[in-house]
């Protein structure tokens, strides 16, 4: 059985956002929590490619890809010093923890 | 054959950064499926995005997880979870099912829009307004993580104290 490009890569959108949508439901380590949400944006990124790739606007879909390459890079940066942050204040990366706003 | 296979291997990447315990072997995992997911783009003809993938998302990326657990240290909480496993599944069906009832009946239309022109072309001319939120980003991320990581010497946060009772 030969599986194609497109089909292989709807596989692996599905399967990412699948297993980041349910890691971000579950895990309570503030960095996990980063990794989590790096499937989830990688599995939406490569389905911008992937529907661009299909509609034949490669062009158009590659360029949004861009866009969301940075957005989610940002995303990893501030979660991470925020991360650091965290930890030294509160002393835990539980996010259970993280509840010193609900006094 | 060769699609499936590297289809497997990123679901399985994917899966074990979800799944080790340790932090730093999390990290790796994650740099793996990056680059497997580099690797579908190339092949799906988007070598630019490609490139960019590698080098910012499982080059550039890995080292932060690994600076940042560097400086955090390892803290094993895998035991608890924030919400009971069988819910998690069943939200997870729940937004597969939306997914797939979505994106089925679109994927085999042929295509109505219009073509643009090549990718250097919509980037710089025809999206400009993206390409100015992507500096007004880049910006806002250095600026948070300059604020973040200061030693804030002036209005410096208060330990966090446990008030009970």
């Amino acid at each position: 059985m030969t599986i194609s490009i497109p089909t292989a890569v709807l596989i692996i959108v599905l399967g990412l956002v699948g297993i980041g949508i349910y890691a971000l439901l579950t895990t309570r380590h503030l960095i996990k929590v980063i990794v989590a949400l790096q499937l989830l944006v990688k599995g939406a990124m490569l389905a911008l490619v992937l529907a661009g790739h299909l509609t034949g606007q490669d062009d158009l879909g590659q360029s949004l890809a861009i866009t969301v390459i940075i957005a989610d890079t940002i995303v990893a940066v501030i979660g991470m010093a925020l991360a650091v942050q965290v930890r030294r204040v509160v002393g835990t990366l539980d996010l259970r923890s993280l509840t010193s706003l609900r006094r | 054959m060769v699609h499936g296979l590297i289809a497997a291997v990123t679901l399985v990447c994917a899966i074990q950064a979800v799944r080790a315990t340790r932090l730093l072997v999390s990290a790796l995992w994650l740099a793996g499926a990056s680059a497997l997911v580099a690797l579908e783009m190339y092949l799906l003809g988007a070598p630019e995005i490609a490139v960019i993938e590698l080098s910012v998302g499982a080059g550039l990326v890995t080292v932060l997880f690994v600076f940042a657990i560097n400086l955090t240290g390892e803290e094993n909480l895998d035991a608890r979870r924030m919400i009971p496993r069988p819910l998690a599944w069943t939200m997870l069906f729940i937004a597969g099912a939306l997914l797939l009832i979505f994106i089925l009946p679109g994927i085999n239309q042929p295509a109505t829009g219009q073509v643009y022109g090549a990718f250097r072309e919509i980037f710089w001319e025809d999206r400009q307004l993206d390409t100015l939120l992507q500096i007004i980003m880049i910006l806002a991320g250095v600026l948070g993580v300059l604020g973040l990581l200061s030693d804030q010497k002036t209005g410096q946060i208060a330990p966090y104290e446990e008030h009970g009772a």
